[in-house]
């Protein structure tokens, strides 16, 4: 064999060794959602089994699961779609009018996110509860725009600066107004990357757990706080455990799959290209 | 010298004027509502917290009232349970920036290598980062390291090796090994992207030169992958400092303290134990300790848009 190919049947190998290590506890928790509940606790574990989608129908014959669903899907869109309405504004102006301000401005912006969320925990609780925000999806909505605001503004700047401004001019001496300008050129020249960013905002929204485990209990519930409550040993189902959580994870794992290479922008504030 | 550096940038000033004065936008108003919600987001319960800190404040107890002073901070100082939660937190903190850092810096270099299916493999290691960490806590709980069922007390008993008792025994272990998990495929991204920034010339030159691939991997790939190394380190320390979650669902920071970080002991000083007083004092410093960390990378992110 030559030795190039060798060399590459082995890094084969080990590389699909290690992803699949790092994989496991995802692709278990997969393969149990489709056992029958005496076989997902069996111990020698089985992997050999007549799937079935028995859990999946009784989640999803639980209403309540579609309940902190929708709960999930619409705090996290909500969020999304404010925290991108604000920041659009601030972000082209950043980008197309920059001053001698806006570089620290943007920095200021990303400091608020490094304030950790225990340290304000006690006041957010107490003016939610004051104003009756408690376990509400727009008091979570709020909540999870402020949190993504800087990173939705930083990555919208990022885009727009790329944008050639050759063709906002061009579109100005046509006689564009500034609105015109955004909407009818700017936007749709950004829009794979207003996407993405919207696209993280979402997956950061879905998965977050510190504010809605503290700021929820059923009503606005999202799933995350759905799925901690399995934590009981009484209400142990492993199965139905597994498919609850395939459920919830696996729209936004292929979201996190389909903006990977955005991710590492946004994620490092554009910090590591 | 006076007359170049008087006269040179006047065009260019008045070209930059000019042009915004035609342009005529107000980029005021635009910038305005990010800003302001952003400063209250942060001003309003900061002071609160710091205001709390100092006042006898009891949610059960209406009675408790006033000024504490420096009470809250004392008592808190001369607690036990403050630096417990403390050092779990460096604790966590750290090893799971050694495991991750480590082993991400690896799985980079690999992942960096041309292999039969590269890309679906990389998507797979990729993932964990994208499971919602009550799921993550919940999985690695029970179906990996419960003690009579889980696949972990399988290998063991199969192995004939003792079965490890993970939540009881090695609390503050095992939660550091979820956090770990979730976090891999984070340092994995940044670092293979930067890896991939690397310039192939260089990698060639070096090759020709007849580096193997240690030297190749200690000479040229490591030194090129520090700045990324720092950024993850200090990306990651932010968010760690305040893991919760994991800890919520695993532990809840037992048994005893043995798995409470500061994040967790704050919850349980003002959720369940409803001193206000003593949780915002906790919180201011949290709010310090996550300050320190962040100064260096705000700086360093600072470096990055010099241009």
């Amino acid at each position: 064999m030559h030795p190039k190919t060798r060399e590459r049947l082995i890094m084969t190998l080990v590389g699909w060794i290690a992803a699949g290590l790092i994989f496991f506890p995802i692709f278990w928790m997969v393969l149990t959602s489709f056992k029958p509940e005496v076989e997902a606790i069996a111990t020698p574990p089985k992997l050999f089994f007549t799937p079935t989608l028995e859990n999946y129908i009784t989640v999803r014959e639980r209403a309540d699961y579609v309940h902190f669903a929708l709960n999930s899907v619409i705090i996290s869109v909500g969020a999304t779609f404010l925290a991108t309405v604000i920041a659009v504004p601030a972000a082209y102006a950043m980008a197309f009018f920059p001053g001698r301000k806006t570089k620290d401005l943007l920095l200021w912006m990303l400091s608020t996110k490094m304030m950790p969320a225990v340290g304000v925990l006690i006041p957010i609780y107490l003016l939610f509860r004051d104003i009756g925000a408690i376990d509400t999806r727009w008091g979570l909505i709020v909540v999870y725009t402020l949190m993504n605001l800087p990173i939705v503004v930083w990555m919208l700047y990022t885009f727009f600066k790329e944008v050639p401004k050759d063709i906002l001019e061009a579109g100005r001496m046509d006689g564009a107004k500034p609105k015109q300008e955004v909407w009818m050129l700017l936007m749709p020249l950004s829009l794979p990357g207003i996407a993405s960013t919207a696209l993280l905002s979402i997956i950061l929204c879905w998965n977050e757990a510190f504010w809605s485990l503290n700021l929820t209990t059923s009503a606005a519930a999202p799933l995350t706080t759905f799925i901690a409550s399995f934590s009981a040993p009484e209400g142990l189902f492993w199965a139905k455990l597994s498919a609850a959580s395939t459920i919830a994870i696996a729209p936004i794992l292929v979201f996190g799959w389909m903006s990977q290479r955005q991710l590492v922008r946004g994620l490092t504030f554009g910090a590591v290209k | 010298m006076v007359g170049t550096t008087t006269t040179a940038p006047v065009p260019t000033t008045t070209a930059v004027v000019g042009r915004r004065s035609q342009r005529n936008v107000k980029t005021l108003p635009l910038i305005a509502p990010s800003v302001i919600v952003l400063f209250l987001w942060m001003i309003v319960p900061l002071a609160m917290t710091l205001w709390f800190s100092f006042q006898y404040y009891n949610l059960l107890d209406p009675s408790v009232g006033g000024f504490a002073g420096i009470e809250n901070y004392t008592y808190l100082l001369t607690d036990p349970s403050l630096w417990t939660a403390m050092a779990n937190t460096i604790f966590l903190v750290f090893w799971v920036l050694v495991i991750t850092v480590g082993f991400g810096t690896l799985l980079a270099v690999l992942f960096d290598q041309d292999f039969y299916g590269r890309g679906v493999a990389r998507l797979l290691a990729i993932a964990p980062f994208f499971v919602m960490p009550t799921v993550s806590a919940l999985i690695w709980k029970n179906m990996l390291m419960h003690p009579v069922n889980g696949l972990f007390a399988f290998f063991s008993r199969s192995l004939g090796l003792p079965v490890i008792d993970f939540f009881g025994s090695l609390p503050l272990t095992s939660v550091i090994i979820i956090v770990a998990w979730q976090w891999l495929p984070f340092a994995l991204l940044i670092l293979l992207t930067a890896i991939q920034s690397l310039d192939g010339e260089q990698k060639e030159a070096a090759r020709m030169d007849g580096a193997g691939p240690f030297a190749m991997f200690f000479f040229i790939i490591l030194p090129h992958l520090g700045r990324a190394i720092s950024v993850v380190i200090m990306i990651e320390t932010i968010f760690l400092l305040s893991v919760f979650a994991e800890i919520y669902v695993t532990t809840s920071g037992g048994p005893g303290l043995a798995s409470t970080n500061l994040a967790f002991l704050i919850y349980l000083r003002a959720l369940r134990e409803y001193d206000v007083g003593g949780a915002s004092a906790a919180g201011v410093i949290a709010v310090i300790l996550a300050n320190i960390v962040a100064i260096f990378l705000v700086r360093s992110i600072a470096k990055n848009i010099a241009d």
